[in-house]
């Protein structure tokens, strides 16, 4: 596995636009985590949830790498992927509400967001149980001949679980165009890995099924972006899967019901300070890319469209009941219970 | 060939019609739809170079390739899992999963993912994967001889069918093929060799409804698989005493179709049902239950159940046979209804 050189080549040649749009898709999802807890605490938003905050940048930089052919698959802190992918924020806000105009009719929730037009099949909420379907993914793109790969989020706890070990040793044999990025976040909901994984650097684990592999800084979203630049290259060639490591910090706990007890308040405070969103801006500052009004403006845009997404959340209805037996068959059958059906 | 031939005139069957094995059925089956369909492809442990541990699709590697007829690591989970995957993706894929006791290793895949994904996602894409396995014993031991067919029955977005007919397993699989539902399709390791009628040609059936096997009017007799055979050899037993016993193949799992055997009951007044797994929480308390709910006005005595000894099996060949349910256990079934 090699370390990935500090990202400089992309802030030189990428146009302002697109860096500008990076900075937008990143805040976008820094609010709508925010205003999610918000209205969690609310009572609008019920069961779990798991806000992205602190880990922006590697679903942004990550996500600006593919294509409309990739497929992706994700775990189930899975909002800051469905915003950079292009889900609409009041459809995704109205999932979380449970509002039958929510990208899943209310039937997912916040844990199995979508966007089938971007190829997006998903966030997943068994733990590493998505991880072989990125293979099969990648295996249907190779057996159909289509230049595309498939990327599968996952993060450092899933490493420690069958299906992981499973979906990688099939994904090299069959060489299949796979990346495997992993979110290590440092623990596995309250546990640290030092207590649940026997190496330090999940990527070693790639190691053992020889598929190539990098830690990249997760905080940096433009490290994240060439390190994926560097594997949608790899997997395209034909070379197989491709292992990125995105080290990050989750800043809020794993999901609402969260006592964080398992980290002190002074880990929390001193990772803050690698804020990606922060980290980026001052960068574009300092490049005199943007000045402080550009970034002004956005956070102005950015928050009207929050609004905007809780508004539509609130006034959207709620699935009617009648549809209760819908979408468990594709074909035919309405199944009632005890046998009864109807066409 | 004569003697087929005058079994085939006593069926009642029709020109075009021929009688086939169970397993060239499903070879068939395969073979048709690969042919019409190219996303369709095998994955499963052994069923390349090997030719499938109940044989089904030998030769298939050397025809189709190693694209097509894929040889798995040893890992169900990561087989159905990537196969769920590969169907999101656009292909069709038959899993084989040697037999129904490996299922539990892909259990969360099944249960979790395939079952889950088109309501899950609100109706807008499913994993249509056909998963083929097979149920069965003969002095395998506790792990290999085991039926889990009620488990996945039990939930909503699978669809279940256990086959006991050449006809209908090819007419089933060539249909799991082209419906969008993931599908449980449980063979039987002792029905391999089977012979049965079937249509010349293509043709499929729709993923439900059970079906009268033998018509009678004393009492009626449900069951699946090679359940539905122990069933048809105690009603002729049964026949020469003087009982005349109807006999239904329930064929579909889930949806379960409850009203061919209310009906049935209807005109017996008697059930019993029999399957080859432990009885407790099992299909034939399912069925029991929907039939007194939807019939209980219709029965003239307690449904019976015929099932397996509730034990682990035991390796010891007389042990297997005192456990696993035969003939004579569904004619003292039958007659103790009738008392």
């Amino acid at each position: 596995m090699a370390k990935a050189e500090p990202a400089v080549a992309a802030l030189q040649s990428m146009e302002r636009a697109e860096l500008l749009d990076m900075y937008r898709q990143m805040y976008l999802i820094r609010r709508f985590e925010e205003r999610s807890a918000e209205q969690y605490a609310y009572g609008k938003i019920g069961g779990f949830l798991h806000l992205y905050i602190g880990e922006e940048a590697v679903a942004v930089g990550a996500i600006k790498a593919l294509g409309p052919k990739d497929h992706l698959v994700t775990h189930y802190r899975d909002h800051g992927y469905a915003l950079a992918i292009g889900a609409d924020p009041g459809a995704i806000m109205a999932e979380l509400f449970g509002k039958a105009t929510g990208t899943t009719k209310g039937r997912g929730g916040s844990m199995h967001l979508t966007h089938v037009e971007r190829n997006f099949w998903g966030g997943y909420a068994i733990v590493a149980g998505h991880i072989p379907m990125a293979t099969g993914l990648g295996l249907a793109l190779q057996y159909q001949e289509i230049d595309g790969v498939a990327m599968c989020i996952f993060g450092d706890g899933s490493t420690n679980a069958g299906a992981f070990h499973e979906a990688l040793n099939m994904a090299a044999v069959w060489k299949v165009p796979v990346i495997f990025l992993c979110e290590n976040n440092l623990y596995a909901m309250g546990t640290a890995w030092e207590y649940v994984s026997a190496v330090q650097q999940m990527s070693t684990k790639a190691t053992a099924y020889n598929i190539p592999s990098e830690i990249v800084d997760g905080q940096d979203v433009l490290a994240m972006y060439e390190a994926t630049q560097r594997a949608v290259e790899h997997c395209k060639a034909g070379n197989g899967p491709y292992f990125i490591e995105a080290m990050t910090y989750r800043f809020r706990g794993h999901s609402m019901a969260d006592p964080e007890t398992y980290r002190d308040k002074e880990e929390i405070e001193k990772r803050r300070s690698d804020d990606p969103l922060i980290l980026f801006s001052q960068k574009l500052l300092e490049a005199e890319i943007v000045q402080q009004p550009d970034l002004d403006a956005i956070h102005e845009e950015i928050e009207k469209i929050v609004e905007q997404a809780i508004e539509f959340a609130d006034n959207s209805p709620v699935p009617d009941p009648s549809t209760i037996f819908d979408h468990v068959y594709a074909n035919g059958v309405r199944e009632t219970g005890n046998g009864k059906r109807e066409e | 060939m004569q003697r087929q031939a005058e079994e085939a005139a006593q069926r009642g069957t029709v020109e075009g019609d021929r009688e086939i094995t169970y397993r060239d059925a499903l070879r068939e089956a395969i073979v048709e739809e690969m042919e019409r369909d190219e996303n369709v492809f095998l994955i499963g442990e052994d069923i390349g170079a090997y030719g499938g541990s109940y044989v089904v699709t030998r030769g298939f590697q050397e025809t189709y390739g190693r694209k097509r007829v894929i040889d798995a690591p040893i890992a169900e989970l990561g087989i159905v899992g990537a196969a769920v995957g590969a169907a999101m993706g656009g292909l069709r894929p038959i899993v084989e999963l040697m037999t129904i006791n490996f299922s539990l290793l892909a259990i969360d895949q099944i249960v979790n993912h395939a079952a889950k994904i088109h309501h899950m996602f609100g109706g807008q894409f499913s994993a249509p994967i056909v998963i083929r396995t097979a149920s069965g014993w003969g002095q395998l031991g506790a792990t290999h001889s085991q039926t889990f067919e009620g488990w996945f029955a039990h939930i909503p977005g699978l669809r279940v069918v256990m086959p006991s007919t050449p006809r209908d397993a090819k007419g089933f699989l060539k249909q799991a093929l082209r419906g969008n539902d993931p599908v449980m399709f449980i063979e039987h390791s002792l029905i391999y060799r089977n012979r049965g009628i079937i249509p010349d040609g293509d043709f499929t059936l729709p993923l439900e409804g059970a079906e009268v096997r033998r018509e009678g009017t004393d009492i009626t007799i449900a069951s699946w698989s090679r359940g539905m055979f122990l069933a048809l050899g105690a009603a002729e037993e049964l026949a020469e005493q003087g009982i005349n016993a109807e006999v239904i193949d329930m064929r579909v799992l889930r949806p379960l179709d409850i009203e061919t055997v209310v009906q049935s009951v209807q005109k017996t007044n008697r059930l019993v049902i029999v399957e080859e797994s432990w009885r407790t929480m099992g299909l034939g308390a399912e069925i029991a239950a929907a039939v007194q709910e939807q019939g209980f006005d219709y029965l003239d005595a307690p449904i019976g159940r015929v099932g397996s000894i509730e034990v682990p099996m035991p390796y010891a060949k007389n042990l297997e046979r005192l456990i696993i349910p035969g003939k004579d256990e569904v004619v003292t079934a039958v007659k103790e209804a009738l008392r």
